[in-house]
């Protein structure tokens, strides 16, 4: 079966800035696949290329067969953006919006009534619909956000960052609709920084820093290519400064590589039970106090960190 | 072509639903050309105004001709009607009838109120500021707003009068075809003049150009299009405005990653200018219709004029739009184009008091061309006779819109 999305050699440039390398990656039909990378990596360029925004500047994709850069209208027409930023008319309610975007889609009469009245049940505001935008939380304007996309049954969906600046109940809520639009068929590419988005949805995952793409796989083929290694984090007061600490970590025998955000020092190590006496007698040393330390079996975060040495927030 | 009025109707939609621009767009128009509508005396003995007969309490300590001038409208016969003015000699006076309740508003001119504005003819100088002092009575809030009304209009009169005279001289200094002490000496002349004789406006006498003869045409009958054709400017800048608002908010990315060419897109925006500024024109022109009892001529005739000013001025609209990359800059921008246009073509004065040059500069402005047609269709002018002012706005947005779509392209506002 041919994918429904294939990207070969994207690159594209503004100037002499390089914001896509040369990334090439496919998505099968009924698959959800993350973009993974720190903010700036690439991502929303990378889906503004996919989605005919932006011409690239070399290489192609092709998205339900048709290439974007020989058949864009065809291309619209096959996908369903969801942006990271809050693309709506604030002054217009939600039922407006929805008729106003589902227009644009091409629908129109009763299978324009229609789609909305389930999109409207997917995104649960049926009771709100005719409330203005603007008087809604940040998580029901993500809400439609999303069902903005929704509303012409694309093949393929584009959700860029959804669940950036709202709640954790908004964002439990959207990714359980991302799962369930899944379920009912549709292919995915998910952009995110959270790690822990990509390991909950993602068949696979690509890993993206500086433009490139850096590695690709299921998670487990990713976890492995840190090889058997555990993750000891270690908690320190707020008001030490980590970094020296971390510097003598980086010497101790075992020790693949440490790294600290916000006083939170992940060292990636091939014991982690071994490493915990040492590493509290280096603190105490030095006189800096550990509160709490966990194990973290290998994950993504370790992955993108002995890929790039830094951590997915930096 | 569906997607195009789709667009277009969404933005009207929103621009009806902005308060602030509803503001500038329609009530501040209505309410200018309300105050020169009282102050023409065009509501006197009208039943449709339901308010007559305000008492108001002058005191007049100014020995200049200005002071009386602004009596002299209190007292004129056009709002004998709707004012009832007692002319009082001490401002004490007018307190008490005011505390009193048997005057809704007291207005004291004060001494030197004329000196201050117009100047002295042996020294060439100004007098000091002074301020006509206005006490509103709080128990009559709606007479005390129309006697406010009045005293701005007559203001607002005075003050045009002497900026333009100020202008007009200052410009001449700059260029050398005036010395610096011909300029002052004229200046004493001409700021008295204009200033008295924009107080002192009458209707104006119009030749009507298809019959050859005189007919009285009706002060507001000037300031009406004049206000409606200044604020079109504020309308068009505001949808140009949201171009660019919508590429920054995300909204137009996300229609060019619809199944809708980028060209359609951006005639959908520009669709939406003009039909803004389209129902704009029909709003004032039928309010001010309805509300004044103000004919506008033949009507088929104020229909085109009214198609070819949105078309005109959206064009304009578009034009600036591609000139500035924020949403802010093309409000700024679009103001003082609003402003500098209502001065330029007319909105405010009529053109004949300026010098030659500004009427020739005049005839870039849709305010202009658009004035000349409301109110030759409001003298008894027939649809043969609008056909300059017709054809000059079309070509006029037909070159604009021309330049600005070229501009949209390369600015990749149709996408990149």
């Amino acid at each position: 079966m041919a994918p429904i999305l294939e990207v070969r050699d994207l690159v594209k440039k503004y100037g002499d800035f390089t914001a896509v390398n040369g990334i090439s990656f496919s998505i099968d039909e009924g698959e959800i696949f993350s973009l993974l990378g720190p903010n700036g990596a690439g991502k929303t360029t990378t889906i503004s290329v996919i989605s005919t925004l932006f011409t690239p500047t070399s290489g192609d994709a092709s998205v339900c067969g048709f290439s974007v850069l020989k058949d864009p209208m065809a291309v619209k027409g096959c996908i369903g953006v969801v942006p990271q930023e809050l693309a709506l008319y604030e002054d217009l309610t939600a039922l407006e919006n929805l008729q106003f975007w589902g227009q644009m889609y091409g629908l129109s009469g009763k299978a324009l009534s229609d789609r909305i009245s389930e999109v409207l049940d997917q995104i649960d505001l049926k009771d709100k619909a005719k409330q203005r935008v603007k008087t809604y939380s940040g998580g029901m304007k993500r809400r439609v956000n999303i069902g903005i996309g929704l509303l012409h049954k694309p093949k393929l969906l584009f959700m860029d960052e959804p669940t950036v600046g709202i709640d954790p109940q908004s964002r439990r809520a959207i990714l359980d609709s991302v799962k369930e639009l899944n379920r009912q068929g549709m292919s995915i590419l998910y952009t995110t920084h959270y790690m822990e988005e990509a390991q909950e949805l993602s068949d696979r995952v690509g890993i993206i820093d500086h433009g490139e793409l850096i590695a690709l796989g299921t998670q487990e083929e990713l976890t492995r290519q840190v090889g058997e290694t555990d993750t000891l984090v270690l908690h320190i007061a707020e008001n030490e400064d980590p970094q020296p600490l971390v510097d003598r970590l980086q010497t101790l025998e075992g020790v693949r590589r440490a790294n600290v955000i916000d006083h939170e020092i992940s060292i990636i190590t091939q014991s982690a039970q071994e490493l915990i006496a040492p590493a509290i007698r280096t603190a105490e040393a030095m006189g800096i106090k550990i509160f709490s330390m966990d194990i973290r079996e290998p994950n993504l975060e370790a992955v993108f960190l002995h890929l790039t040495g830094r951590a997915l927030r930096d | 072509m569906r997607k195009l009025l789709i667009l277009a109707l969404k933005d009207l939609k929103l621009i009806f639903r902005d308060p602030a621009a509803l503001i500038l767009m329609l009530l501040a128009p209505f309410l200018i050309t309300l105050g020169m509508g009282l102050i023409t005396g065009r509501f006197s003995g009208s039943a449709t105004s339901g308010i007559s007969n305000i008492s108001v309490a002058i005191v007049n300590q100014d020995e200049g001709e200005l002071g009386e001038t602004l009596v002299a409208v209190f007292e004129s016969e056009d709002l004998a009607d709707l004012v009832e003015p007692t002319i009082l000699l001490t401002p004490g006076d007018a307190r008490q009838l005011v505390e009193a309740d048997q005057a809704s508003a007291a207005i004291l001119i004060p001494q030197g109120f004329s000196a201050s504005i117009i100047p002295d003819e042996r020294s060439g100088t100004s007098g000091e500021v002074v301020l006509i002092d206005f006490i509103a009575n709080p128990n009559a809030p709606t007479n005390a707003g129309v006697l406010r009304s009045i005293l701005d209009a007559f203001l607002t009169q005075v003050e045009v009068g002497r900026i333009g005279a100020e202008v007009t001289l200052s410009q001449f200094a700059q260029t050398g075809k005036l010395t610096p002490e011909l300029a002052a000496r004229l200046g004493e002349a001409l700021g008295a003049q204009l200033a008295l004789q924009s107080a002192q406006a009458q209707p104006i006498q119009l030749e009507d150009t298809t019959s050859g003869a005189a007919v009285k045409f009706d002060l507001l009958m000037y300031f009406a299009p004049g206000m409606a054709l200044m604020f079109l400017m504020f309308a068009v800048t505001y949808g140009g405005r949201s171009l660019l608002l919508e590429n920054r908010t995300g909204t137009l990315p996300r229609m060019l990653q619809t199944p809708t060419a980028p060209a359609h897109i951006l005639g959908g925006k520009v669709l939406g200018i003009f039909l803004t500024a389209v129902a704009q024109l029909t709003i004032l022109i039928g309010g001010t219709s309805l509300l004044f009892r103000l004919d506008w001529g033949q009507p088929l005739g104020v229909v085109l004029l009214i198609l070819a000013a949105a078309f005109a001025a959206s064009g304009w609209g578009s034009f600036i739009a591609t000139l500035f990359k924020t949403p802010a800059q093309v409000a700024n921008f679009g103001s003082i184009v609003m402003l500098v246009f209502g001065l330029l073509g007319g909105s405010f004065f009529d053109l004949s008091l300026l010098p030659e040059w500004v009427s020739t500069l005049s005839k870039i402005t849709p305010n202009a061309w658009g004035l000349q047609g409301f109110t030759t269709l409001a003298g008894g002018g027939t649809l043969s006779s609008i056909g300059e002012p017709l054809l000059a706005l079309v070509l006029m947005g037909i070159i604009l819109f021309g330049v600005a779509s070229i501009w949209m392209r390369r600015r990749g506002l149709a996408g990149k």
